[in-house]
């Protein structure tokens, strides 16, 4: 077990390799109810999501979910999360548990408008059921056929009421599903008799770190920005004014200088891990935020932010313990369904 | 879970296996049990003198990079270089053919300090 944003997780159920595999191959379901849900909703809603978070929240309909971000007046993240829309005036985020807290207190601070913020992480618990067989694994199990990607439906089933969420976290299809906390247990179980196999968290990092989506606290921090994190496509800078909207105007005026990049070990040798020190041309230009030995790919892979110039095929140097391996810059994803 | 009569066992799961003054090391069933899916075996260099508890060697699964700590003292005579091409060994044959490194003591009276098999299951509740 692991602690892991004030909860305590199992990395791994049987091994993480299995874990992963599985997902890759089949259907594995994972225990997400650490993350966190915060409802908003009232006639403001749009209008003050639009203010707090980064993507174009006017864009999405009823029933759709879109990626999105949570930023400081610098610019740097404060939480990565999903928006749904779950009605013309209520939205459905899903943050990181570790910042639960946090987000609940920043919306609250700049609550303007006609809206209610309820952070109702206490009452849900959620499930993610992801790989190849997993829309299978879920119509079959809710008995009805699940929304389109990254879209959002309420579904009553086996006597009990499920918020389906069309995502996840490991770039393979599935969903996440979230439910009241008590009943959690019991469709775990049901889950598991259909030959979904338990994952842990351990999986979870490397299926999320084989496909390059950032972990906030790792790849994300407050002092990064979502265009240097290269997530630039879920900023819209044309939607009008939003927390953080001023420094990364600047910010792309004046040009990046470091941006969030893949890499992949070229030789045999240990697997990076956060917090190693990378080098360029023999210059030590940053560390690693993420790391890991692909279990698809049976190599090192990691993400740095490293300096504009290091381009894709670019040879960089991670410092494992005082010795220097190999790498080199590599394009995202890392790992591709073939 | 096997814990082998013959062998000796340091607290943080390392085994020793003495025959006169050379020690072979290794890592328990046990402890690759809670690691799974050994990845890399950083060894050490053979001819390096070290100091019980000191660390000897890393142990990187899927999940994290692990210290191995020598459970005595004395010069590194021998490494496993099989673990090179097959870290893995670590999991499918950890008290043979995933031995990790042979130690020509200095100290025998630090194996007192060392746990029989008995004393070991205890520790790990088997």
């Amino acid at each position: 077990m692991i602690e892991f944003g004030g909860w305590e997780m199992p990395a791994f159920y049987t091994s993480i390799m299995e874990e992963h595999l599985a997902v890759r191959q089949a259907v594995g379901v994972f225990d997400i109810s650490h993350m966190g849900q915060i409802l908003v909703s009232g006639p403001d809603s749009a209008k003050f999501l639009n203010r707090m978070l980064t993507n174009n929240v006017t864009r999405i309909g009823i029933g759709q979910g879109q990626y999105t971000l949570l930023l400081n007046e610098n610019g740097g993240v404060i939480d990565d999360l999903i928006v749904y829309r779950l009605d013309a005036e209520l939205y459905f985020l899903v943050v990181n548990a570790a910042k639960i807290e946090e987000d609940f207190a920043w919306l609250e601070a700049h609550h303007e408008g006609i809206l209610e913020i309820s952070n109702q992480s206490d009452d849900y618990a959620g499930l993610a059921v992801q790989g190849p067989g997993a829309v299978a694994l879920l119509t079959n199990f809710l008995g009805t056929d699940l929304p389109p990607r990254n879209g959002m439906i309420e579904v009553v089933s086996h006597g009990l009421s499920f918020l389906v969420g069309r995502t996840g976290y490991t770039g393979e299809d599935g969903a996440e599903i979230f439910l009241a906390a008590p009943e959690a247990a019991g469709v775990w179980q049901k889950l598991l008799a259909l030959r979904a196999k338990p994952c842990g968290l351990g999986a979870r990092d490397t299926l999320r770190l084989e496909v390059c989506y950032p972990l906030n606290g790792s790849d994300l921090s407050p002092e990064r920005t979502p265009l240097e994190a290269g997530l630039g496509f879920f900023v819209d800078l044309e939607k009008g004014d939003f927390i953080g909207r001023e420094a990364l105007v600047a910010q792309k005026t004046a040009g990046l200088t470091y941006k969030l990049a893949p890499f992949t070990m070229t030789s045999k040798g240990p697997p990076p891990r956060s917090h190693y020190p990378v080098f360029l041309d023999g210059e030590m230009v940053g560390e690693t935020c993420s790391g890991g030995l692909s279990p698809s790919l049976g190599i090192g892979i990691g993400m740095a932010y490293l300096p504009i110039g290091a381009e894709v095929g670019r040879e960089i140097e991670i410092d494992v313990r005082g010795r220097k391996f190999p790498a080199v810059v590599a394009k995202k994803p890392l790992y591709r369904k073939s | 879970m096997n814990v082998p009569e013959n062998l000796k066992y340091a607290e943080s799961h390392e085994w020793v296996l003495l025959e006169s003054d050379l020690a072979t090391v290794g890592i328990t069933e046990h402890a690759q049990a809670e690691l799974t899916d050994i990845v890399y075996v950083e060894l050490p260099k053979v001819g390096r003198r070290v100091a019980a508890r000191e660390t000897i060697a890393v142990v990187e699964s899927v999940k994290a990079a692990s210290d191995i700590y020598s459970p005595l003292s004395g010069e590194v005579t021998a490494v496993n270089t099989a673990l090179d091409n097959e870290p893995a060994l670590l999991n499918t044959d950890s008290f043979g053919a995933g031995w990790i490194y042979k130690l020509k003591i200095s100290d025998p009276s630090e194996l007192g300090a060392l746990k029989d098999a008995a004393a070991y299951r205890v520790q790990i509740g088997v």
